[in-house]
């Protein structure tokens, strides 16, 4: 085939995924009678609502300990969350990359597993283990491993496939065994990228530990779902200002971490 | 020219220069290798190939006549479908994988693109030679003698890479990094050096250091040389016989002065001039 017709022919293709995507946009819109223009002219009252209600008062700013020893529990769950899960999916990763797997079945198990606890979402982990562990922070706990597991899974093997396979050869021809390999051969090069998408988790799993806790009745979702339910929108406010800081504070220093490992 | 030799050295005797090496040993022995992925097409065809101690062979052909597979059926990163490989005065073709590995710590591999692990040293990438000889514990723990190190340090400096040694790998030039792979292949005191087109990522300036490296380490420490080569006249300058392999088969194995016109147009289908203007 000649470069022409190759060109010529993902032109057609990129025109057809963009009518297709089009169609779609309409289709679902009219049929879920979802209307954008009425939907774009409510954002200005929504605004207004928002700057009115939810900015915190001067008695909701005594509560801050309170939010913040909550907020404290959430940070701390996704933090561990975190890094358990990441300990798991270190290890599934390894016997699921191209570059490290022993053993084609093991490494697809591995694969298949993880893809599996990647796609359930992290809220309908947490309505099913809810039932068999409770309203507890266990529950939390579980709900964002999983999720995260999953998740780490797939990023780990995408790592250690796109940094280390040259490294790999070369061991394997020193007459290096398996472990030596991994151990002097993958981690090296994958550590910092490997740490960067843990500190990512923790970020996204703040988020997912409060809406959890909303199901959980744990951590800050707990105390969201307390003020939301007496319509004390000033401290519904707050704690939304407050999450957000947070999440702004571990970004900040996950990116400061990052750079001094790489 | 650096010469390489590693005086007072208790660990290595390979190291010190062979003295006229008058009856040459067989390091290798390939009889009738056959390689095939897809159990359809033969990617090689039946290849016979012996290597003395010492020689400097270049193995050449287009790119996908099967180079690169006949130098990874030898030390059994890739499995050969068929054949014998003796190496060492050992049959190795289907020795078990902890016994293969006493084997390749005896053969060192040089790769086009280095094969360095980036983020460490390169003091470490060369320790990472030693593997082979220890046990995970030692490796994983990297636990090397005095004797190692030291050794690692020596040859380091005989390849001009001494200001380098705690440099990370990826800060170093393309011809400093084939130099760090050079060492860690050394490190392993082998026999046999695999060098799969060690100069085809470098500049002519940085080819012919690493080219002049390879054939001082085949003259002054008897290690056998085996290397792919894309480039006709690099092989004709440095070795001491050439093969010639062509879709799989091995269609010219001489001494250089015997690769003319009419065997280039052989192995490559074309004469040397069209491969130049190329
Ligand atoms: N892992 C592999 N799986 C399938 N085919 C391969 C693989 N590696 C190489 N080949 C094929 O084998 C042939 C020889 O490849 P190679 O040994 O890399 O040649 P060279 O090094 O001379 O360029 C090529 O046709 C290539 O496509
Ligand atoms: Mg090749």
């Amino acid at each position: 085939m000649t470069e022409a017709n190759i060109l010529r022919r993902k032109k057609w293709r990129m025109t057809g995924v963009m009518i297709v995507l089009i169609v779609l946009t309409y289709g679902s819109a009219a049929i879920t009678k979802f209307n954008i223009i009425e939907g774009l002219f409510a954002i200005p009252s929504t605004l207004a609502w928002m700057i009115n209600n939810l900015v915190p008062s001067a008695e909701t700013i005594e509560n801050i300990p309170k939010v913040l020893k909550r907020l404290w529990e959430t940070i701390i769950l996704s933090v561990i969350a975190s890094t358990t899960a990441a300990v798991f999916a270190l290890l599934f990763a390894i016997l699921g990359a191209q570059t490290t797997q022993f053993n084609r079945f093991f490494g697809f198990v591995a694969r298949f597993m993880a893809s599996i606890f990647r796609n359930v979402p992290v809220i309908a982990w947490a309505l099913v283990l809810v039932i068999s562990f409770g309203h507890n922070v266990v529950t939390g706990y579980f709900a964002l491993f999983f999720s995260t597991f999953g998740f780490l899974v797939r990023m780990f093997i995408e790592t250690i496939d796109e940094a280390s396979s040259d490294g790999v050869e070369a061991l394997m021809a020193t007459g290096a065994t398996y472990f030596q390999m991994v151990c002097k051969g993958v981690l090296p090069d994958t550590m910092p990228q490997m740490l960067s998408w843990i500190f990512y988790m923790i970020e996204t799993n703040i988020r997912s530990a409060t809406l959890v806790g909303l199901l959980t009745g744990t951590g800050i979702g707990y105390l969201f779902d307390l003020y939301y339910k007496k319509l004390d929108y000033n401290m519904l406010g707050l704690i939304t200002i407050m999450i957000i800081a947070v999440v702004f504070i571990i970004e900040f220093t996950s990116n400061k971490v990052r750079k001094v490992i790489s | 020219m650096t010469t390489i030799v590693l005086e007072r050295q208790p660990l290595q005797s390979a190291f010190t220069i062979a003295p006229e090496r008058e009856q040459t040993n067989t390091i290798l022995q390939l009889t009738n290798i056959a390689k095939s992925y897809d159990h359809k097409s033969m990617v090689l065809n039946d290849i016979n190939l012996s290597l003395q101690e010492g020689e400097f062979v270049s193995i050449i052909g287009q790119s996908g006549a099967g180079k690169s597979t006949l130098l990874r059926c030898i030390n059994r990163m890739i499995e050969p479908s068929n054949g014998k490989i003796i190496f060492d005065q050992q049959d190795i073709t289907s020795i078990n994988k902890r016994a293969m590995r006493q084997q390749r710590a005896k053969m060192g591999m040089i790769f086009q693109h280095y094969n360095l692990v980036s983020r460490l040293t390169v003091f470490e990438n060369v320790l990472h030679g030693r593997f082979g000889y220890k046990s995970t514990m030692q490796g994983v723990l990297s636990i090397y003698t005095e004797e190692e190190k030291r050794l690692a340090l020596s040859i380091l400096e005989k390849l001009d890479m001494k200001d380098q040694i705690y440099k990370r790998c990826d800060q170093l030039s393309g011809g400093q990094k084939q130099r760090v792979g050079i060492a860690r292949a050394l490190v392993q005191e082998p026999k046999l050096l695999l060098c799969d087109e060690p100069i085809a990522s470098l500049d002519p300036n940085s080819s012919k250091v690493i080219m002049d490296h390879l054939k001082e380490i085949s003259q002054s420490m008897g290690i056998t040389v085996l290397v792919n080569l894309h480039q006709v006249d690099v092989a004709m300058r440095y070795s001491d016989r050439i093969i010639g392999l062509r879709k799989g088969e091995k269609v010219f194995d001489d001494i250089p002065k015997q690769l003319n016109q009419l065997a280039i147009r052989n192995i490559y289908g074309t004469s040397v001039d069209e491969l130049i203007t190329e």
